[in-house]
């Protein structure tokens, strides 16, 4: 059954020998983390606030299953509609159907990254509809045919000059339009206008769906997420099951440290909270809600204790900003929905160690991330914990034990009862200072240490000799 | 799919129930903190909002219609999509144009001239070649030239003019329900009066705010106002005009919604 293993090493490889990705990169996160640090001078409040959040998120977890409920109660008593799917596969299913019942054709979507998880737009495009993203991130990337490379900033892996080749090429008259930004964002937005008007249903995600009243709140900086919910005659609406929160009240904490953490930013331009489809005598608003509420592996990930801090998330993005590995290879080398740290611990989960057993180790084990987290996601004791998932058979995690190698198992064995018995230990390092610079850089273990970096030195005595002959009892 | 829904919801209760989490209790304290003097909220607000390109304009409750009048006309707006069955609206609407500019009692009886049908072209007296022109000369007669500026009310459902609306807008005006200091951000609960669009498609949003509107942070805007009693279909902060970074962190402003933000102050 194992599905073919995504390989980060060779794809991070290629990436670090693009040097104007890395540059693009690197200024890019440069950017972000000194934004961000401004916004969060106050450090008191940072933990104070941060704190809050963290609570906020794990009381919904607490209570997921009842708040779930409650929240389709409400949406369903708002006028909007629920609907449940344990599968992307399924999820794709209902979207279709909703989109053949109001005989859309085409479709405009805010930014989701949970449609991203479905392939949406691929499987509606099989289907003969158009999706066009709205987002001015996701359009570029969807122009050049990629994947987004960043969860916040979809196209920040190209620069100016990137995209306005990339218009030259795909869009009619965009001759005119230089490589100036807003030239080029002024020019989307003609487009994209046309689009609204006609496009049947509008999609979106959701950032938080608020159970006590059956909201759901999305952000954005465009407006492209307000004309998808409000100007198309139909809105679907997209979102993870652990994105429920429980009261209105719960909203605030998490609109002060998302925008704050993830672009440094005090508020995003558009806050927007959706409750009820058009009602009678309103004159616009679209007529029918739909909202999509996606397992997509989440339920297993809420089953182990430990794990479950993952749903914690608010997708913020700083994870992938601070990272010492993302912001040095980039998004696409992880050919991931999500990369970068919370990618590493979500998407092996989601879709199995066999096919991600690569992702966790793509990690200094630094603490950055855990550091900046405004929801306080231990993500570095998870990723320890997906090692050790990807070597031993367990129930917890999909394709748990897939990457367990007799060898590496035989190797930790020796290890550990060389390191247990005195003997043994004088024994293996005295022979080591005595051989170890002899044997070659090729042998076969040593290798994979040799190809990248000089073979360390064994010192001609031990430490253990050298205490010994200075007089330090008991060594 | 109510399998789905059965299986997603058992395998949450059978494992939380074997392994619940006892979260931390919730201390609202770092927002109730967010508190300032109520001299310092306004300039607070202005400040912030300036900073992502807001502009700002000083009223009085007698003369704000000439101040949003002029100020769109300098800018070169032709026409103010505006809610007629608001107060604020009906204010608008009694300030005295020359009749022949305004569209209210025409559009009341049908197809007012300021509206296309919803596929007809725009009326030739709206501009479409987008962006906004530049200031307009000052009209020959040397009068107030509000006469440039025709008013359109919004009272018919979007689909009777959508193709105007996205084509031949150019400002729309809003009330507020009031700002918060915190974020420099204006409230606004959009209406069967005041629909959603009028904020978001026309290219500068003109809104009201008045000056005693004033909350400290959104947490206690939604508390004081009891906003979990009855949400109403749309609720909305916005914080300045319309922008993105997605081309090499380059803010621009004006992606989709309102290129221009202008808040009028109204003491
Ligand atoms: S794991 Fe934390 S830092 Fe990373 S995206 Fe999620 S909330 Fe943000």
């Amino acid at each position: 059954m194992a599905e073919h293993a995504v390989n980060f090493a060779a794809a991070s490889k290629a990436a670090l020998q693009d040097s104007q990705l890395r540059g693009n990169f690197r200024r890019a996160m440069d950017g972000l983390m000194s934004k961000r640090a401004v916004q969060f001078a106050d450090a008191k409040e940072w933990h104070t606030m941060r704190a809050l959040a963290a609570s906020v998120r794990l009381r919904a977890l607490a209570k997921l299953p009842e708040l779930l409920e409650q929240l389709e109660t409400n949406l369903t008593r708002n006028g909007i509609q629920v609907h449940w799917a344990s599968t992307t596969a399924e999820a794709n299913a209902i979207t279709l159907a909703i989109m053949r019942k109001a005989n859309a054709t085409l479709a405009v979507k805010g930014k989701s990254m949970v449609t991203e998880e479905m392939h949406l737009n691929a499987f509606l495009e099989d289907h003969d509809i158009e999706v066009l993203e709205s987002d001015l991130g996701e359009y570029i990337v969807q122009l050049d045919g990629t994947m987004p490379s960043h969860i916040i900033m979809p196209a920040i892996h190209l620069n100016t000059k990137q995209i306005a080749h990339l218009f030259k090429q795909k869009i009619k008259d965009a001759a005119s339009t230089g490589e100036d930004a807003a030239a080029l964002t002024d020019l989307a937005r003609r487009i994209l206008r046309q689009k609204f008007m006609n496009a049947g249903v509008g999609m979106s995600g959701v950032n938080a769906a608020v159970a006590e009243t059956g909201t759901l709140c999305l952000i954005e900086n465009e407006g492209n997420g307000r004309m998808c919910t409000t100007v198309p005659p139909v809105h679907i609406a997209f979102m993870g099951l652990e994105k429920v929160v429980e009261k209105l009240e719960d909203v605030p904490p998490i609109i002060s440290l998302l925008p704050r953490s993830a672009t440094g930013q005090p508020i995003t331009t558009y806050v927007n909270m959706i409750s009820s489809p058009r009602k009678e005598g309103e004159k616009d608003g679209p007529r029918e809600i739909h909202v999509v509420i996606l397992d997509n592996g989440r339920s297993s990930v809420y089953a182990d204790p430990e794990l479950r801090d993952t749903l914690r998330c608010i997708r913020c993005g700083a994870c992938m900003n601070h990272c010492p590995v993302y912001t040095k290879v980039g998004g696409h080398a992880y050919e991931a929905p999500y990369p970068g740290p919370i990618g590493q611990i979500l998407v092996p989960q989601m879709e199995g160690l066999a096919k991600r057993g690569e992702m966790p180790h793509a990690c200094t084990m630094c603490n950055a991330c855990v550091e900046i987290c405004p929801v306080q996601i231990p993500i570095v004791e998870i990723m320890g914990r997906l090692r050790v998932e990807a070597v031993h058979p367990s129930a917890s995690v999909k394709d748990s034990g897939a990457r367990a190698s007799k060898t590496e198992a035989l190797v930790w064995k020796g290890w550990a009862a060389m390191n247990t018995s005195p003997l043994a230990y004088k024994i293996a390092t005295t022979a080591m200072s005595a051989v170890g610079n002899a044997a070659p850089g090729s042998l076969p273990l040593l290798k994979e240490w040799t190809s990248v970096r000089s073979k360390p030195r064994f010192a001609p005595r031990t430490l253990h000799d050298l205490a010994r002959k200075k007089g330090i009892p008991n060594v | 799919m109510s399998d789905a829904r059965a299986a997603i919801l058992g395998t949450l209760r059978r494992t939380r129930d074997a392994h619940p989490v006892t979260p931390p209790p919730s201390d609202f304290t770092p927002l109730a903190d967010k508190q300032w003097p109520p001299e310092e909220r306004l300039p607070r607000i202005r400040r912030m909002m300036e900073a992502v390109h807001t502009e700002f304009l000083d009223a009085t409750e007698a003369d704000w219609p000439a101040v949003v009048t002029d100020f769109l006309t300098r800018a070169g707006a032709a026409n103010l999509l505006y809610a007629p069955g608001t107060a604020d609206g009906a204010t608008l609407s009694a300030y005295p144009l020359p009749p022949r500019e305004r569209e209210g009692t025409h559009a009341q009886h049908g197809e007012g001239e300021g509206f296309a049908g919803s596929d007809g072209p725009s009326p030739s007296d709206t501009p479409s070649p987008f962006p906004l022109r530049g200031p307009l000369p000052s009209p020959e007669t040397g009068e107030e030239n509000t006469a440039s500026l025709t008013l359109i009310p919004y009272d018919r459902p979007i689909e009777d003019f959508k193709q105007q609306m996205f084509e031949g807008i150019d400002a729309g005006l809003t009330g507020t329900l009031g700002a918060i200091a915190d974020t420099g951000s204006l409230i606004l609960w959009p209406s069967a009066d005041e629909p959603r669009l009028l904020s978001l498609v026309p290219h500068i949003h003109v809104a009201l705010l008045r000056a005693d509107a004033l909350y400290d942070s959104f947490w206690q805007a939604m508390r004081d106002q009891r906003w979990a009693d009855a949400m109403p279909t749309n609720a909305l902060l916005i914080s300045g005009p319309s922008k993105t970074a997605d081309i090499e962190q380059t803010l621009a402003y004006g992606v989709h919604g309102p290129k221009r933000l202008v808040v009028v102050i109204v003491r």
